[in-house]
């Protein structure tokens, strides 16, 4: 059931990635690799490219040049999905339905990982008596946890995390920084944005300077 | 608390141990998060079948009480009426989901995208377009539909408007990114919607004057049938590049 990567082949890597909107240059080219167990933090002003970054990894926007590869494979829809878990701006559940009910709906396409449950994974991120709320009577902060809650509970090696720091307290900060932890013990790997206010846990971490 | 969770996830020692998804497993959760959906705003889906039940009992009063010229134009008439109460509904097929970026979740799962567009387009005809149909004996009373056309006319409804649905969700993906896209859609389906309701409306006819009507329906079964396999695929790509933009 599990699909190990071959060790010598990252689990995701970039070469000469570039984009270009509109003629524009919007960052790259970029070589960068992302092997298990490692954290790389993309850093650069508002506007420097960090989200089109993601977006690009994440095959939400086409490559303008350049190549990605996941586990040594050039990156297609068969390569890509199911192994990344994409965090971003928009929290990817409905506020209509509860935590509960948005996080069935996910392990349904995505797959439940081993041992974790909709309860377990809200009781880690500290908002578990919130599970049967709808989402817009949470607040944005809580939100944000709900979504830490999803990368808990689906499987997926790479975590691709848009700002993942935004809306919250001094404890989510350090619960982001924990979990990206555990998430990288366990061989994931994690490319993190920020905008630089942050202090990132790892020190081991890399650094991506973006320069709008 | 914490401690507890900690050990929970501290027995997943490699990252890929998971519970894979099936395909079917996944339509059937995204058939029960419309469903649940859908009833938490019950209110909404009553509008279409009020429109609907409106302007049929309107009809008999602006075009005076003649029974045999109501007769004579029922089928029509429900037929614009049904599609025409299915517009509003259509636009919003993708909407929230892209403004909230579940669609983006749906791009990355281990899914094919074109299997759930078309789960989509089946709980949105279940829930918009099927009450419709259900109510079509009390509408086709109303405006003094002939009791025989009424199985015919229910029989069309059945082929015609799921054809509607399964192009309607490929506009509706193609104008989601689009500001107020309910007027482009309804531009953009109505010259798609012409052919299917001149079949649908022939069966009826033809039903009507005691004629064989079996061939339009099957022109609309043989529609659907190709509306089913290339739809679904058109509308992923379309939701693809809504999400890009």
């Amino acid at each position: 059931m599990a699909t190990f990567p071959a060790p010598a082949a990252p689990l995701l890597s970039a070469h000469r990635l570039a984009f270009t909107r509109n003629d524009e240059p919007v960052f790259g080219p970029l070589d960068f690799s992302l092997g298990s167990g490692e954290t790389v933090l993309v850093e650069g002003d508002n506007g420097s490219g960090k989200t089109t970054l993601l977006r690009v990894l994440a095959g939400m926007l086409p490559p303008g040049e350049g190549e990605i590869r996941f586990s040594g494979r050039a990156a297609s829809r068969d390569s890509r999905n199911g192994r990344i878990l994409w965090l971003g701006h928009r929290p990817g559940m409905n506020e209509s339905l509860s935590a509960r009910e948005n996080l069935g709906f996910l392990t349904g396409l995505y797959g439940t990982r081993t041992g974790v449950t909709p309860v377990s994974a809200m009781e880690r991120v500290g908002i578990a008596g919130w599970i049967d709320e709808p989402l817009r009577t949470l607040s944005a902060g809580q939100k944000k946890r709900v979504g830490l809650a999803r990368l808990l509970l689906l499987p997926g090696e790479v975590w691709l995390l848009d700002e993942p720091y935004a809306n919250l307290d001094r404890h989510g900060i350090e619960l982001v920084n924990a979990l990206i932890a555990e998430h990288c013990a366990r061989g994931g790997a994690a490319l993190v944005t920020s905008h630089g206010a942050v202090r990132f846990a790892d020190p081991r971490a890399r650094h991506i300077h973006l320069v709008a | 608390m914490a401690s507890t969770a900690q050990s929970i996830l501290g027995g997943a020692s490699v990252v890929t141990t998971a519970e894979r998804a099936g395909s079917f497993a996944a339509c059937r959760a995204l058939l029960r998060r419309d469903f649940v959906l859908a009833w938490r705003r019950r209110g909404e889906l009553f509008l279409p079948l009020l429109y609907a039940v409106i302007v049929a009992a309107l009809f008999p009063f602006a075009l005076g009480p003649d029974p045999e010229l109501l007769a004579r134009i029922a089928g029509g008439v429900l037929l614009v009426i049904v599609v025409l109460a299915m517009l509003p509904a259509l636009e919003s097929m993708f909407r929230a989901d892209l403004d909230d970026g579940t669609l983006e979740q749906w791009l990355l799962a281990p899914q094919p995208l074109a299997l759930l567009a078309l789960t989509r387009v089946i709980a949105h005809w279940l829930m918009t377009v099927l009450p419709l149909i259900v109510v079509m004996p009390l509408l086709g009373a109303l405006l003094n539909l002939p009791v025989k056309v009424l199985p015919v006319l229910i029989v069309a409804l059945l082929l015609a408007t799921p054809l509607l649905a399964l192009l309607g969700s490929v506009l509706s993906a193609l104008a989601a990114g689009a500001r107020r896209s309910g007027i482009l859609l309804a531009l953009m389906l109505l010259p798609l919607a012409v052919p299917v309701v001149i079949f649908a409306a022939g069966a009826v006819a033809a039903a009507q004057s005691g004629m064989p009507f079996i061939a339009p329906l099957m022109w609309l079964a043989a529609a659907l049938i190709l509306a089913i396999v290339l739809a679904p695929l058109a509308c992923a790509a379309a939701l693809r590049i809504a999400v890009e933009t």
